[in-house]
């Protein structure tokens, strides 16, 4: 049984992960950088929707969306004007500006919201899951984000696929000059992916603030690096392998804690990464990339 | 006179140059500090900055000539940091000159951190971009998990090393704890001076630019620009790679022996994420491939917040911003075009060089 | 050539830093040289107006950014308030310089030698663990007096004579909970989950232990987290399945907020007892305090306390800071307080050198008939190691407050 629980809490914990490397993987596949900035829009969406609800007393559902449209245009903005400028430099150049704007998020947030961390009460307050006889119960916050978890990757999956957007999209990707040349509006496609990222990092925002109720200006960062990795897991770039690639990440950690040592558990993680990259070098579901001569 | 400094290589003259603004500023520093002119301020962060500048200029080695981005050098740093900081506290009674051990401790650090560079880069290596990236990424963070949870002591019986708590190991009276887990080395004796760290710079300058401008440097350039063609002309590409890899992750373990020495205390805490990423941003800033300009990026990006005390609250803010626009105004198309244009009135010369451009990655 | 010119520009940079700084030093170590002391000004968070050269100038170091500048900001903000009534007393006038070092050794030791720069006379700090065991040494070759806040390890003031805690030490925290247990009777099968990166906690965590089996208590279950954990169901139903009924945290408020929540989620409630990192908790902004209903707490501090002076400073802070104070801000209004005391009683003036305030404060410190009341403590008296001596108040929270225990 406590195999069973163990096992849940990975998936909840999992599927946090995945929504950030969601956002982390689309950003990467279309606008071919890391955006290390990602993790502290997280940040930005939770402190979002703990002003709306316990400063301004709004329900859960606005501040969510609250967090939603003040995320999606922050995303907007700082690719306006941070990333925008380098389309054409080093892929190195862009990572470190994105450094940048990671310090420079947390550090306003610092400013804006005092070093003093936040009690955050979860948007999601039904009653938990019970099953046999009580013996497992299966929180709102568990339920809520593995179903998000579910319902985003799919969606994604369709925008992309289906759409005329993601269309232009798939060809951003495949090749940014071709695409020019097709009439793709080359950048207002790399916004539209920035705003859907930044939008995907708010509702993890308030997920991870409701499964881990506390909130501080650096929350972002560590759910940040382990959800990039969640995404390089998976095979970055793969909307599935994003979802897998958290899943399998927040499950890893879990039980390598539960079963083999939690003073290591965070060694456990990675080693598990290291091997698994060294039997798919690209990933668990990364597509193989054909060396051009 | 002019006419033979013309005619040497230019790449030569490139180097000599470099060599000359390290010791140029050694002797400026040395100068200062004896006339007594020169802040404490700006004297603590001396060695810290010798030590960077090995850091920035050897994962050049790896991200520039090499062509790989490594996200996880700190790691390499902290294994020398830390063996550095055993070995000297256990040589403290055999070697008696502070000099002599603290040379000692470095090279036993650096050859620990090569060996776990190979033990790194043996399968790191075989992947690519991202992947590697990734890789050395996570084998940072697993280090600094390790050294958190390790215990050294050493009594008249010698090193004895435990872990998950101080317990695991029983000391004699008189042994002493090296290692105390999160609490990282305390009281350590602090030997490293200035001088050893313009002697380790100008090491790491001869070993990188002697290995770039040889038949090897070419070989993993080569390598970097198309490992397809390279490997088709007979080139070891593995090799290759690997060599580059262990000798910049040695070159980390030398600084990071340099660095723990120059403090009382050491935590495993210091080598994470963020100071790979703090490297990293020296070596970007200051030019990919261009081993001056880390060694100018790394020492200026390690003194700005430091000037940027008076504005307190808004400190680090203000060094985000800066980091930003520096990284914008050096490498957007238009403003860099516009920066030419005024050069080009002041010098001619420049534009000779105008489609020289960057290494590309 | 492009690629150079930000290195021209660079390179110029670093210069003129290194000429302004050698000017800056040049005051600083001759006192014939220039009169423009580019040194001093750098230090802008002077708190006092009418300074002019009067005042004892004290320098304090702790994070006030990056992850721990909650408790950097909170010494802080609390060093500030004990500034402002005892320059009102008239006395002896002090003025504080408050650097940041993120939480970090190497960004300590430069905080510290700019403090140094700015003619800093005696040391508030540092806050935290890793950046005293960096510069302590330092302040111990200086001959600059220091007393810690809230850096608790006993490494911190170990075989310096000149470094003094106004806070416990971990040792003795660890002692006292397993006494404070054993005695009440508080609990038969303890379990503990402790944080394995950080020294505070593995500090009170290896001490406890040995206390504890020592006074004949069973721990059924250790576990332990890093730092970024969030997720706390594994360690908690270890101890749920060890049958454990204390459940002993020596850690800060936040994770335990977290472990809170979280084992009330399980459905696991055992008695909680946790160390003064914990307290915060129910300050904590929007914290549903019926989680922390029956914690019960070792901790020299509590922002209800009913005396007149705990009261006069929480309201004060609320007013500046618009925020309840905690231990931390306690422990750096109580330094000022200690160091004006004892800056009094030895007749310590602004006139006189770093090394005289030393020796004149050891004196002080070290004498049999000093001892301070402060908030985190009454009649608070300093052995020869620098250990304090005060009495650690066991409280239990009801209904969203503290109650003494005893």
């Amino acid at each position: 049984m406590d195999f069973i629980l163990h096992l849940i809490n990975g998936i909840s914990l999992g599927s946090i992960y995945a929504i950030i490397a969601l956002g982390y993987t689309m950003v990467y596949g279309i606008a071919k950088m890391l955006n290390f900035a990602h993790g502290d829009v997280i940040m930005v969406g939770g402190y979002i929707s703990f002003v709306v609800t316990a400063n301004l007393g709004l329900p859960p559902a606005v501040a969510i969306v609250a967090a939603v449209a003040v995320c999606t245009a922050l995303g907007v903005i700082i690719e306006k004007l941070a990333y925008k400028p380098l389309r054409a430099a080093p892929s190195l150049a862009v990572l470190i500006t994105a450094i940048g704007v990671s310090y420079f998020l947390q550090n306003a947030a610092l400013l804006i919201w005092s070093s003093n961390p936040k009690s955050y009460s979860s948007m999601f307050s039904f009653e938990p899951l019970r099953l046999f006889n009580n013996r497992l119960s299966i929180t709102s916050v568990t339920i809520v984000t593995v179903v998000t978890g579910i319902v985003v990757m799919a969606a994604l999956t369709l925008i992309i696929s289906k759409t005329k957007m993601g269309k232009a999209m798939r060809a951003v990707s495949e090749d940014k000059d071709a695409a020019q040349l097709m009439g793709i509006g080359v950048n207002k496609t790399i916004s539209i992916t920035f705003a859907i990222g930044s939008g995907l990092a708010a509702i993890a925002g308030v997920l991870l603030a409701s499964a881990y109720p506390i909130i501080m200006p650096t929350m972002g960062s560590m759910p940040g690096i382990k959800a990039f990795t969640a995404a390089v897991f998976g095979g970055i770039g793969s909307v599935p392998g994003a979802m897998l690639g958290g899943i399998l990440l927040g499950v890893i950690e879990i039980i390598g804690r539960a079963y083999i040592s939690s003073e290591l558990s965070d060694a456990i993680v990675f080693s598990v990464l290291i091997i698994v990259l060294l039997v798919k070098p690209t990933g668990l579901l990364g597509k193989k990339i054909n060396e051009k001569v | 006179m002019m006419k033979g400094i013309k005619k040497i290589k230019k790449s030569t003259r490139s180097n000599i140059i470099t060599y000359g603004i390290v010791v140029l500023f050694f002797i400026i520093v040395q100068f200062l500090v004896m006339t007594g002119r020169m802040s404490s301020s700006l004297r603590g962060q001396l060695v810290p900055i010798a030590a960077y500048i090995v850091m920035a200029v050897s994962l050049n080695l790896t991200v520039g000539i090499l062509g790989e981005l490594s996200l996880g050098h700190a790691g390499f740093m902290s294994v020398g940091a830390f063996s550095g900081v055993i070995v000297a506290s256990t040589l403290q009674d055999q070697i008696t000159n502070a000099p002599l051990r603290l040379a000692v401790s470095m090279l036993i650090g650096g050859i620990l951190a090569a060996i776990v560079g190979v033990i790194v880069g043996v399968p790191a290596l075989r992947l690519r971009g991202d992947y590697l990236a990734i890789v050395t990424l996570a084998f940072g963070e697993i280090i600094k998990n390790i050294v958190n949870v390790i215990y050294v002591g050493f009594d008249s019986n010698g090193l004895q090393m435990g872990l998950n708590s101080a317990k695991s190991i029983q000391l004699e009276d008189g042994g002493k704890m090296v290692l105390n887990g999160p609490m990282g080395a305390v009281g350590i004796n602090r030997i490293s001076t200035v001088t050893a760290g313009f002697v380790l710079i100008i090491i790491t300058l001869i070993i990188v630019l002697n290995l770039m401008h040889s038949r090897s440097g070419r070989a993993i350039m080569a390598v970097r620009d198309n490992r397809i063609a390279a490997e088709s002309v007979g080139i070891s590409v593995t090799k290759y790679k690997l060599m580059a890899f262990v000798i910049s992750a040695a070159l980390a373990g030398f600084a990071g022996a340099l660095y723990a020495l120059n403090f009382s205390t050491v935590v495993a805490k210091k080598f994470d994420f963020n100071t790979s990423i703090l490297v990293l941003v020296f070596v970007v800033l200051g030019g990919i491939g261009n081993i001056r300009g880390s060694i100018i990026a790394a020492a200026v990006l390690t003194v700005l917040p430091e000037l940027l005390r008076q504005f307190n609250d808004y400190r680090m803010l203000i060094y985000a911003i800066i980091l930003i626009l520096i990284m914008i105004a050096t490498n957007n198309e238009k403003i860099k075009n516009f920066i030419n244009k005024i050069g080009f009135m002041l010098d001619l010369k420049t534009k000779n060089n105008v489609n020289k451009g960057g290494t590309a990655k | 050539m492009k690629k150079y010119r930000f290195q021209l520009v660079a390179l110029a940079l670093i210069v003129s830093i290194f000429t302004l700084a050698a000017c800056g030093g040049g005051t600083v170590t001759t006192t014939t040289a220039a009169p423009t002391d580019s040194g001093a000004e750098t230090t802008a968070p002077a708190d006092n107006g009418d300074a002019e050269g009067k005042a004892i100038k004290i320098g304090g170091i702790g994070p006030l950014t990056g992850a721990a500048a909650v408790y950097g900001t909170a010494v802080y903000n609390g060093s500030k308030i004990a500034l402002e009534e005892i320059n009102a007393l008239g006395d002896l006038q002090f003025e504080l310089n408050f650097q940041d070092d993120e939480h970090d050794g190497e960004k300590a030791v430069n905080a510290y030698n700019t403090l140094k720069d700015w003619g800093m006379q005696i040391l508030n700090g540092t806050v935290t663990t890793t950046p005293a065991n960096s510069v302590t040494p330092e302040s111990f070759a200086d001959r600059i007096f220091a007393l810690t806040p809230s850096a608790s390890s006993p490494t911190v003031v170990e075989g310096k004579d000149n470094v003094f805690q106004l806070c416990f030490s971990d040792d003795n925290q660890g002692i006292a909970a397993a006494q404070y247990i054993a005695d009440k009777n508080l609990g038969e099968k303890i379990a503990i989950i402790y944080n394995n990166a950080d020294a505070y906690s593995t500090g009170i965590y290896e001490k406890f232990a040995s206390e504890a089996t020592a006074k004949g208590l069973e721990i059924v279950s250790t576990t332990t987290f890093t730092d970024d954990t969030n997720d706390f169901n594994v360690q908690l139903t270890e101890a749920k399945n060890a049958g454990a009924d204390l459940l002993f945290l020596p850690i800060y408020y936040q994770p335990a907020s977290l472990i809170l929540s979280q084992s009330k989620a399980m459905e696991y409630s055992p008695k909680i007892f946790g160390v003064d990192g914990m307290d915060g908790i129910l300050t904590l902004e929007n914290f549903d305090t019926t989680l922390a209903e029956g914690v019960m707490l070792l901790t020299p501090f509590v922002a209800d306390a009913k005396d007149e002076r705990t009261k006069a400073f929480v309201s004060k802070y609320q007013e500046q800071f618009n925020e309840i104070p905690n231990q931390f801000a306690a422990d750096g209004y109580d330094v000022m307080y200690a160091l004006y005391e004892a800056s009094k009683k030895a007749g310590v003036t602004a006139e006189m050198t770093a090394e005289e305030i030393n020796d004149k404060l050891i004196e002080v410190f070290t004498s049999a008939d000093f001892s301070v009341d402060g908030l985190t403590g009454a009649a608070m008296t300093w052995s020869e190691s620098g250990e304090v001596s005060k009495q650690p108040k066991g409280m239990v929270i009801e209904d969203g407050a503290y109650v003494g225990m005893d």
